[in-house]
This record gives structure tokens, C-alpha cells and sequence, in this order.
């Protein structure tokens, strides 16, 4: 029975992939890969195996049970009036029955519990993995791919698990015990069942086919109109004020109807499959009524496995109950069998995931809470110090130096590349004391944000380009590295939670206390307050509540919460009003102070103040100096400045 | 709400009232098999008597063939009419949606506007499918099938009378207990999967916090959950199998000891026995699949409804009769407007506004954020109506004009402006199909933009990608400000059009509105004092209100918003130094 449940809704809420699968795309390294997971339910698994048999088994009996019925049972009754063979056998196969059931309920009960532990497991090494990813890939695949994998491509792997392999393996032992069972009792009307299964599959397999190639057609020219629905819904008032409506219609009209004809036809064929493979079931049912009847009659001699018998009427009608359970699990199969193989696509998709190269961190060194000793040497503490130090075992003499985390930034003669052959930064050297303000100002694309993405070792170069406190960046631990570093983004992102949690997110173990004081220092305070639970209230949607500056003093203040010595600023570009600006920038201002901060600049009135100004071109720096210095000497900078070219 | 939605059906109804009617006789034909091989099997098998077999077995194949035409046709007509229903739902909607005013796309907001045209009409299609056929199919099968048993042995079909409450109970009872909780594993996939979209997007501030860890532990809790409440629900109706086959087999069982007995006692042939065991199967097996079919349509439920919110919804801008079908000039007036955007809300976003702008004036407006100024001008072109007091256009009322008449005179370059998918060419003429190339060529040049469009390999073929991804903002800007020119309008508003063009271009382009659109009434809403200091006057807004009037040194005078705003830009310090 199939076990449908509103899940199966799901589908095409997320465009499920669909069309005919390819046979020849059957993966043996993904289906081995998958087995893995299966292994840790070994037992449930051998369990599930003979609990389908013997339901299978069970259901297969009835036929052979009707077959004693007509034959032996009933004319016994007739002949010697007594009642008890009949008994005999209605315990007989009530036992059978009664396993059948109960090992039907175990196989399905325990089913549940390893698709679904399957299922979290893989989803948990999908989602464990991709913590480790680097965000090379994150910035070369679209979020909505990735998301893919988890809603899709663990949908349809779902559906297998728990649907297509079961009732796959039912279907087959079915098919097997029938076709025992069938040969036991007549090799001559077996071979013509299994003639006509064979036409029957013939014939589904080309209406089936058809469904397929029409519902391919149907699912592009979907994604057609719902793209072209997207497109002039998100620019309806585009299309009202250009007074658009009739020609929008128009479009609409052409792209709904090749869609409307092109579903019709996919549906047409997916509902033939039914009303034909049922009827012939009915023609073949009529047909073995016919055949047996005439053999029986005709009295030609019966070929069994068990040697020659008489074609009894309990036969035929027994094969007639045999026939349609052949018939069925056959279509079953058939139908399984593209789920199993789109399936195994989407577990393809999700191991690709699991096996993308990780992040690599071969760094050792550490920042540890430190101590400074009166006579200025460090040494490492449990306590919370408010003092960091970089922890530097070395490896030659075993050695352990400890240097004091302060902020001290410098970038020696870097290239870069993103892709091969493409480089992006030429000769970028640069320095930053501890406390100074660098800031960077170019186009787009002229490489500001990949400078930053160096020093946070988002992308790793070559060994001691870059250095941190004098220590090759490379050497220290990732995680350490980038807790010595806030980062205040220019897309910000908020997450569904408090807002108290999102301020937190910056350094866990900060109390409201100091979560509060740091939104204080920012100035945030203010509008938090002002919110219907202040500080408790929810987030979702990334902040869709709040305005654009809002959303920016919460991610400053969870930038402030934990208080790094060096804090890489990305502007945000988009249109704020000057109010709200000044506010933000304000925030900003209380949080570069007394730390290193490298500025990546839009606007230009935010960056005068900084110590150094970078202008970069094409990945080169073309100018360097404070504003004084590059006003004086009227050369990009300048131009930018008084407004003569464009920033975007 | 079935009714609305049945009216998109449309000229779908013949095959829509003709699936189910194919359905029916379908499964009469396939209730009569089972009678027609009793007697083959009685008469013709038991009794030796070939003539019977083949006459009955012709009788029986061309019932099968018969049952498989009507199969066949119902089929078709099905998925004809359930499609063209989905078309016709989309048609339907996205014309209304064409209709929408403003304030009535406010109101879905587009995200969800668009979800109501694709996914939710999908899972109708599929609700819709299902009632025409297989609800139809399911219930009749069951009766048609114990009428038969009943003309056959009435005291057997008892059996199945005592079976059908027993699974429908049980299958009640099940799915009943399942349903809510697989409601609620699919809130915590939503759940899931906003993790996983939160985690992807933020996955810079997630590595610059370190906070792997923190993540994963959060997914994991989540993933926890779905399998806790997955594996609760699927054994609920791991019940359903067992439940079903117990049905069968005790019926099974039954039929075998009463029909013996009545076999014996020579009131049931053979035949009929074998007739009684097909409708046990027949009966129990629809049972399932309506139950089945509640679930499905259950589900579908939701978002009939929210297809039903959006083709009930009625724009709330009505065109008056006999509207007035030109617009003499430029002249704009507003007496005494009011304006909110929710009509219970306590906060009016206009209130109390009054000016008179004469044809050909340059006007800037500046204020805050929140001060409405967009709001301001969205009611020069109606796209939205004021809540009192009155709007006037060339002298007349904006209600009393053609809606279409109105808006080609009022070209407004909205704020959040987008280009289509199509070529550059093709995105300008939205603002007049007719215009010839060098038309094109002229707007482009007044909003310096045929410099970078003729720089592009393709020029003003080149195809512009949705949402316009592959120009820059400010090439984007002056696109829009060059399709809405081409309408020719008589007024003009730039609502912070130029935000993202540097300073001197913008300069450039008002120069060119003024030397070569004269005539046009020109708005120009802005953030950057310099964009509107030429302007002829400037309004400036605050909370709703018109703050002051006048020109850039008056204001300087006697506005102290206006000078504050003023000093922050061209000084460059902090507005509170």
C-alpha cells in the first residue's frame, strides 16, 4: 500500500527536478556511499529485510489458500459433511495471516526510524561540512543551489528511503514468491502471464516515456512563466506608471498558453497509465478465464514443478488472484525505479557537498588570555585577563614565545588571484600601526574588499605576505585570527532571534550587561529601547522590520560586543538619509576608537579623518597619504572628491 | 471561496463535468467484471460448456476494453480541464494583479504575490485533478461495488458492511493523529531551511565571529526535532498497512468460512465466491485512497485561499465615467490633502498640504526619511488616491481623468526603478512603442546616457539581464530617466533618481531638462542638497507636512531643517559639530 503523506506536497513547492531518468546514470559510488550510512542500522535493517518477506509471503498465500478452498476444502466438506478440514485450514493461514500483519507493522515502524536517522545524518555531515567550507565556495555557488540540497535533493532522497526502497523490495519478493508459486501450479499458463507482463511493460514503458519528454517540456516552459511572473510582479509599478498592463498581459498570455498545452499533454499521458495498466490487468484476467477454462476442459495435461496434475477450477481461479499480484508489483517496480534513480541524482548533489574541500588550517598559533609579570614578560592565564597574547610554540626548539596581541597589521608585496590567470591585486604593500585608521577607496571591482578578505584569511595567500603582530598570518589558527579581528559588513546580517542574541552573537559568553553597554557605546540603545520588547524583541527575515540604519547599528553593536583590537569596516553603499547617516557614522567613530580599523570607504566624507587613505585602481594602489596630502597633490583622489567621477 | 475559484474554470467545464462522468462509467465497467466472470466461471468452467467461455469471455473482453476507452477519455479530459483551470487561475489573477493599484500591491507584497502564482496554483492544479477524478473514482467504486456484492450473496456483503467502518475509523483515526503533527515537522523544515539560508548568507559574519560551532549546534538541534517528530508520525502510520491488510484478510477469512458453508449448502457458486473476494479488494482499496485524497486536499486548502484573497481583492482606484481624455498643461495644485497609507492608521503620512505649482516649474523637494516624500508625489499620478482634499492637474481634478491619459502626461522615475529582461532598445520604448531609433538617441542624450550606451559593444542592443544586474546604479538611473522622458510628459518627477550619479553628471542632466524640456513641469526629489539648489522653489518636507517653501537662499533664511541638511553636506563635518 502506498503510504502517501502530505509531505509528498512538498515537491513542487520547491520545483522538485523531474522527466524521465536516465537509466544509464545508475552511480555505484553513490549508492555505496549511501549503504555507508545505512551500515550503523545493520540489525533494524536485517530485521526490516525478513519482516517483508514474510508479509509478502503472507499476501502471496492467499491465493494458494483459495486454491485448497475450492479445490480440496469445500468438496471434502460436500463429501464427508464435516466441517473440520475447513478449520484446520482457516487457522492454518489465519497464523500465516497474523504474521503477515505483524511483520507488515514492524517493517513499517522500524522503517520510519532509519529513514529518518539516515536522513539527520546526512543532513547533520551535510550542514557539519559545510561549516568547514571556505568562502571561495560560498562566493562560486549561488545560495539558492546550495539551499538545494538540503530542501530537493534531501526530499527526493527522503521519498526513496522511506517509500521507493521499501515497497522496491516488497515488490520484488513478490514478484519472486508469485512466480514460484504460479510454476508450482501451471508452467503453461505462467509462461503466458509472464508473455503478457512483458507486453504490458512494453507498452507503460512507451506511455511513460511520453509522460516524461511532455513533462520536461512542462517544467521548462513552468520555470518560463514563473520566471516572466516574477520579472512583472517585482516591477508591477514599473509596468502601472509606464501605463504597461495591456502589453504585460499580452506576453503573459502567449507564455500561459504554451504552458497550458504542454501540461495538458504530460498529464494526459500520466493519466492513461492508470485506466491502461489497470484494464489490461482486466484483459489479461479475462484471457486466463478463457485459456484456463479451455485447457481444463480440453483436459490438455497441466506441467507443474511438481510433475503432471489435473487443471482444476481451483487453479485457474487461484491464478486469477496470482495474476493481478504479478501485475501489480511489476508496475510498482517500474514507477520505483525513477524515483530511486532521481534519488540517487539528489544524494549525488548532497555528497558533492560533503566532499568540497574544507577550509585548510595548518596554523598553530593561538591567543590565550595573558598576564603581563612586573618585569614586562608574559606569561599565559586562565582567567579572563583582558589582556590577549599570540601563543608561538616552536617547533626547532620547543620552545614557547608569547607576544602581545596589539593590532599591528602589514601587507608585504601581495598579488592575488581569485581564478587563475585573472589577478585581481598587484603589488598591494601596506602598513598599520596599532590604533591607525586605513582607509580604502576605489570602484567597484578595484579590490578593496579583497584586501580585507586576506587579512581575515577568507583567502589564503602565499606564506609571509602578511603579517599580524609580526607572526605570519598563516601560522596562527584561523578561529584565533579572526577572533583578534570585528568585521562590520556591508550587507548586513541579521539573524532570526533576539535582538539581545544578535548582539550577543559577537562574543557568546558577553552578559546582557555587556551586551547592553556595547549597544550604548554605539548608540543604538536608543531605538532598541523604543522597539515593542526592546531588547527581547524577535528578528526575522534578516531584520525585515527594522530600517536599513537600525539593522546597521545592531550589527556595529555586535561588533563592539566583541572587542577586537583590529575592526574591518565595509560602508554600507545604499541610499541612508544624512539623520540616520550621521547616527551610523557616529556608531562607527565610537567603535574605531583606540583600534586598528581598516575602512572600506563609499562614501567619501567618512574617510578624511583616517590616518592613511589606499586608492586603489584595477587591484594597484595609484595614490597614498592623508586627505590633506592627496587634495594637495589633485590626482584621483581629488577627482573622486569633487565629484567629477563616479564611485559605483 | 469554491465559488470564486470555479469561475476560473471557465470554458473548461465540459471536460471538467465530463471526467467525472467517464470516471463513473468507468468504474461500472469494472464493477460489472467481476459479475460477468461468476457466471463464466459457473457456467462455462464448472460445467464444461466452451461456447459459454468464449461468448462470455468476448462479453467480458470487450467490458475491459470498454472500461479502458472510458478510463482513457476520463483521463484526458482531466488533465484538459485541470490545466486549463491552473491557466485559467493564473490568467485570472495576474490580470487582476495587472489591475492592483498601488496601495493593493502594498497590501501582498510581491514575494507573496508571486508565490500565489506559481506554487499555490500548482497545488490546486493538483487538488483540482484529483477531485474531478480519483474523488469521484474512490466513492463510487465503494458503493457500486457493495451494490453488486449485495445482488450477488447479501449475507456475505454483510461482512464487508462490519469491514468498512473499521478501516474508515481506523484510517480516520490515524490520519487524524498524523496530520498535526506533520503541520508542525513542516513548520520546523521552514525552520530548517531559514537556518541553512541564514548560515549561507551570513556565512562571512558566521566565520568572522567564529561561530561554527554555534551554528552547527543550533542545526543540529532543529535537525532533532524533524527527526523526533518525523519518526512519531511515520509510526502512526506505519498502523495503516497492517490495519489494511487485517481488513482484507479477516474479510478474506470470513468470506472463505460462510462462503464454504453457503457453497455447500448450494446457495453461492463457485463463481460467485471468486466475485466476492475481487469487491472485498475493490471496496478496501478505496476506502484507502479516499482517505488518502482528504490529506491531499486538506493541504491544497491553503492555498485555494490564498488564490481566493487575491481574485476578490478590488483595486481600490475607481476610473470615473466619461473621464476627461487630455491634459491641458503642466499646473499642478494640491488643496487641503490627506493622505495615510493604512486606512485605520492613527498617522497620517500627508496632512494638510497646499501648493500651487504653475506649468514648466522646477521643483525640488527635500526631507527625511519618513517625511513622504514619495508619498507627495505618488498622488500627482494617482497612484494612490488622497484621503481628502484635492489633487488637480492642469486644472483638473486627477479622479476625473483617464486613468492611462493621466499617467502618460505624469512620467514618474520611481525610486525603486527596475529594467526587464530584453534589449536596451526595447526597455526604453516602453515609454513609447512608436519611437524611432534617433528618438531614443535624443532622451538618451538629455540623461547622458547615449555616451556609456554607445560605449557597450552592442550599443542600444545590448540585452539588459533581469533587474538590470548588468548595468551599474548610476548607468541604471539614467536608463530609467531616459524611458520616462520618452513619454514625453508634461510633467516629470525624479523621485532621488540620481542618487548613485556622481555629482557632475547629475548637474549635466538638469541642465538639459532645462534647456530642452522647457515646458515640462519638473519634480525633483533628493537626498543631496546640490541636486535641487537651482530649482525654481524647493519644498521641504517634514513628518508629513510642507515645512517651508522657497527658494534655496529664502530657505537658507528661514528653514532651519533646510539649513541644517545644508551645512552636513557642504561643510562635510558631523551634523552635531
Amino acid at each position: 500500500m502506498n503510504n502517501s503523506k502530505p509531505g509528498q506536497m512538498r515537491g513542487p513547492r520547491h520545483g522538485a527536478p523531474a522527466g524521465k531518468p536516465d537509466l544509464k546514470k545508475f552511480d555505484k559510488a553513490t549508492v555505496k556511499r549511501l549503504f555507508t550510512y545505512f551500515k550503523r542500522f545493520k540489525l533494524k535493517i536485517g530485521i526490516v529485510i525478513v519482516s517483508i518477506i514474510i508479509s509478502s509471503v503472507a499476501s502471496v498465500m492467499s491465493a494458494v489458500f483459495l486454491k485448497s478452498l475450492i479445490d480440496k476444502y469445500i468438496p471434502e466438506i460436500v463429501k464427508t459433511g464435516s466441517y473440520k478440514i475447513l478449520i484446520t485450514g482457516i487457522i492454518y493461514i489465519g497464523v500465516i495471516y497474523l504474521s503477515g500483519i505483524l511483520s507488515g507493522f514492524i517493517y513499517n515502524r522500524t522503517m520510519a526510524v532509519i529513514s529518518q536517522g539516515v536522513l539527520k545524518a546526512i543532513r547533520d555531515d551535510m550542514f557539519s561540512h559545510m561549516q568547514t567550507l571556505p568562502i571561495r565556495y560560498f562566493d562560486s555557488n549561488s545560495t539558492g543551489d546550495i539551499m538545494s540540497r538540503y530542501t530537493n535533493d534531501c526530499d527526493t532522497l527522503r521519498q526513496m528511503i522511506s517509500q521507493s526502497l521499501p515497497q522496491a523490495l516488497s515488490s520484488v519478493v513478490t514478484i519472486i514468491f508469485v512466480f514460484c508459486t504460479m510454476l508450482s501450479m501451471s508452467v503453461w499458463i505462467t509462461l503466458f502471464i509472464v508473455l503478457f507482463s512483458v507486453l504490458l511493460m512494453i507498452i507503460t514503458g512507451k506511455i511513460a516515456g511520453n509522460s516524461g519528454k511532455y513533462f520536461m517540456m512542462q517544467q521548462k516552459s513552468l520555470g518560463d512563466v514563473n520566471g516572466f511572473i516574477e520579472e512583472m510582479i517585482n516591477g508591477q509599478k514599473v509596468v502601472k506608471v509606464f501605463c504597461h498592463e495591456e502589453k504585460a498581459k499580452e506576453e503573459f498570455d502567449k507564455k500561459n498558453a504554451v504552458l497550458c498545452e504542454n501540461a495538458t499533454k504530460a498529464n494526459t499521458f500520466a493519466n492513461l497509465l492508470g485506466p491502461i495498466t489497470n484494464n489490461l490487468g482486466h484483459v489479461l484476467y479475462v484471457l486466463l478465464a478463457i485459456v484456463g477454462g479451455a485447457l481444463a476442459i480440453a483436459d490438455v495435461p497441466n506441467l507443474t514443478l511438481t510433475g503432471m496434475t489435473a487443471l482444476t477450477l481451483g487453479t485457474i481461479a487461484s491464478f486469477l488472484t496470482l495474476s493481478r499480484q504479478f501485475i501489480m508489483p511489476i508496475n510498482q517496480v517500474t514507477q520505483q525505479l525513477s524515483s530511486i534513480i532521481m534519488a540517487l541524482a539528489g544524494a549525488k548533489r548532497v555528497f558533492e557537498l560533503i566532499d568540497e574541500e574544507p577550509e585548510q588550517d595548518d596554523g598553530y598559533v593561538t591567543l590565550v588570555n595573558a598576564k603581563i609579570l612586573d618585569d614586562g614578560t608574559i606569561t599565559e592565564s586562565k582567567e579572563h585577563t583582558g589582556i590577549w597574547a599570540w601563543k608561538h610554540p616552536h617547533k626547532e626548539d620547543g620552545t614557547v614565545t608569547y607576544t602581545k596581541l596589539q593590532g599591528n597589521v602589514v601587507l608585504d608585496d601581495v598579488d592575488f588571484e581569485y581564478v587563475e590567470g585573472k589577478r585581481v591585486l598587484h603589488n598591494i604593500s601596506l602598513y598599520a600601526e596599532p590604533g591607525q585608521k586605513v582607509a580604502f577607496v576605489g570602484a567597484t571591482g578595484a579590490g578593496k574588499t579583497t584586501i580585507t578578505n586576506l587579512i581575515n584569511r577568507f583567502y589564503d595567500i602565499a606564506d609571509g605576505k602578511v603579517r599580524y603582530d609580526g607572526i605570519n598570518i598563516n601560522k596562527i589558527r584561523k578561529p584565533d585570527l579572526r577572533r583578534s579581528l570585528g568585521v562590520v559588513l556591508q550587507d548586513v546580517n541579521l539573524f532570526t532571534g533576539t535582538v539581545m542574541e544578535n548582539i550577543r552573537y559577537g562574543r557568546l559568553d558577553a552578559t546582557d550587561e555587556e551586551c547592553i553597554a556595547a549597544a550604548k557605546r554605539v548608540s543604538a540603545d536608543g531605538f532598541i529601547r523604543m522597539l515593542p520588547d526592546g531588547y527581547n524583541t524577535v528578528l526575522e527575515g534578516d531584520g525585515s522590520g527594522l530600517s536599513q540604519g537600525q539593522r546597521q547599528l545592531i550589527s556595529i553593536a555586535r561588533a563592539a560586543v566583541s572587542d577586537p583590537p583590529v575592526m574591518i569596516l565595509d560602508e554600507a553603499t545604499s541610499s541612508i538619509d544624512t539623520r540616520t547617516e550621521a547616527i551610523v557614522q557616529r556608531a562607527m567613530d565610537a567603535l574605531m576608537d583606540g583600534r586598528t580599523v581598516f575602512v572600506i570607504a563609499h562614501r567619501l566624507s567618512t574617510v578624511k579623518n583616517s590616518d592613511v587613505i589606499i586608492v586603489l585602481e584595477h587591484g594597484r594602489i595609484i595614490e597614498r597619504g592623508s586627505h590633506e596630502k592627496l587634495i594637495a597633490e589633485k590626482g584621483k583622489y581629488y577627482q573622486l572628491y569633487t565629484g567629477a567621477f563616479e564611485l559605483e | 471561496m469554491i465559488k470564486t475559484l470555479l469561475k476560473s474554470v471557465g470554458k473548461y467545464k465540459k471536460d471538467s463535468l465530463k471526467s467525472p462522468l467517464f470516471v463513473s462509467l468507468e468504474v461500472i465497467m469494472e464493477v460489472i467484471i467481476p459479475l460477468l466472470m461468476a457466471r463464466l466461471i459457473d457456467n462455462g468452467i464448472e460445467k464444461g460448456n466452451l461456447p459459454y467461455i468464449v461468448k462470455m469471455g468476448i462479453a467480458l473482453l470487450i467490458s475491459a476494453l470498454f472500461s479502458m476507452l472510458f478510463g482513457a477519455i476520463a483521463g484526458k479530459s482531466a488533465s484538459v480541464a485541470s490545466c486549463g483551470f491552473a491557466a485559467n487561475l493564473r490568467r485570472d489573477m495576474y490580470y487582476r494583479v495587472q489591475d492592483f493599484s498601488f496601495s493593493n500591491i502594498d497590501k501582498f507584497s510581491t514575494a507573496s504575490l508571486v508565490t500565489r502564482l506559481t506554487t499555490d496554483v500548482s497545488n490546486v492544479q493538483m487538488a483540482f485533478q484529483m477531485i474531478i477524478r480519483i474523488a469521484i473514482r474512490s466513492p463510487f467504486m465503494l458503493i457500486f461495488s457493495l451494490i453488486c456484492s449485495f445482488t450477488v450473496n447479501v449475507k456475505l456483503s454483510l461482512v464487508f458492511l462490519a469491514a468498512v467502518p473499521i478501516l474508515g475509523f481506523g484510517l480516520y483515526f490515524i490520519f487524524s493523529k498524523a496530520h498535526p503533527i506533520f503541520e508542525k515537522v513542516f513548520k520546523i523544515y521552514d525552520k530548517l531551511n531559514r537556518t541553512v539560508q541564514e548560515n549561507i548568507r551570513g556565512v562571512r559574519v558566521v566565520k568572522s565571529f567564529v561561530r561554527e560551532e554555534h551554528e552547527d549546534e543550533k542545526f543540529k538541534n532543529t535537525s532533532k526535532e524533524i527527526y523526533d517528530n518525523f519518526t512519531r508520525a511515520e509510526k502512526l502510520l506505519a498502523f495503516n498497512m497492517p490495519l489494511m491488510t487485517f481488513c482484507i484478510d479477516a474479510c478474506m477469512i470470513l468470506i472463505a468460512w460462510l462462503g464454504a458453508k453457503a457453497v455447500v449448502g448450494n446457495e453461492l457458486t463457485t463463481g460467485e465466491l471468486m466475485s466476492l473476494i475481487t469487491y472485498a479488494m475493490q471496496i478496501l482499496s478505496s476506502l484507502m485512497m479516499l482517505s488518502m485524497i482528504f490529506v491531499m486536499i486538506a493541504i491544497s486548502r491553503a492555498s485555494a485561499e490564498r488564490i481566493c484573497e487575491v481574485l476578490v481583492e478590488e483595486s481600490d482606484i475607481k476610473e470615473k465615467e466619461n473621464p476627461v481624455k487630455e491634459v491641458k498643461d503642466g499646473s499642478i495644485s494640491f488643496k487641503n490633502v490627506c493622505f495615510s497609507y493604512s486606512k485605520h492608521g492613527e498617522k497620517r503620512c500627508l496632512d494638510n498640504i497646499n501648493i500651487d505649482i504653475k506649468s514648466g516649474e522646477t521643483i525640488g523637494i527635500i526631507g527625511g526619511t519618513g517625511s513622504s516624500k514619495s508619498t507627495f508625489v505618488s498622488l500627482i499620478s494617482r497612484l494612490y488616491d488622497a484621503d481628502c482634499g484635492e489633487v488637480t492637474v492642469g486644472g483638473i481634478n486627477v479622479r476625473d481623468y483617464d486613468l492611462k491619459v493621466l499617467r502618460n502626461a505624469v512620467s514618474v522615475v520611481l525610486q525603486k526603478n527596475v529594467l526587464f529582461s530584453g534589449t536596451l532598445a526595447e526597455n526604453l520604448r516602453w515609454g513609447d512603442e512608436n519611437a524611432t531609433d534617433e528618438d531614443l538617441k535624443r532622451v538618451c542624450e538629455y540623461a547622458q546616457a547615449n555616451g556609456f550606451i554607445s560605449e557597450m559593444p552592442e550599443g542600444y542592443n545590448t540585452y539588459i539581464e533581469q533587474g538590470g544586474t548588468n548595468v551599474s546604479g548610476g548607468q541604471k538611473q539614467r536608463i530609467c530617466i531616459a524611458r520616462a522622458l520618452l513619454k514625453k510628459p508634461k510633467i516629470l518627477i525624479l523621485d532621488d533618481s540620481t542618487s548613485a550619479v556622481d555629482t557632475a553628471t547629475d548637474k549635466k542632466i538638469r541642465e538639459a531638462f532645462a534647456a530642452e524640456i522647457p515646458d515640462t513641469t519638473k519634480l525633483i526629489i533628493a537626498q543631496r542638497i546640490d541636486s535641487v539648489i537651482n530649482s525654481d522653489r524647493i519644498i521641504v518636507l517634514d513628518d508629513g507636512r510642507i515645512s517651508a517653501v522657497g527658494t534655496h537662499k529664502e530657505l537658507l533664511e528661514i528653514s532651519d531643517i533646510y539649513r541644517e541638511v545644508y551645512n552636513s553636506q557642504t561643510k562635510g563635518g558631523r551634523s552635531d559639530e
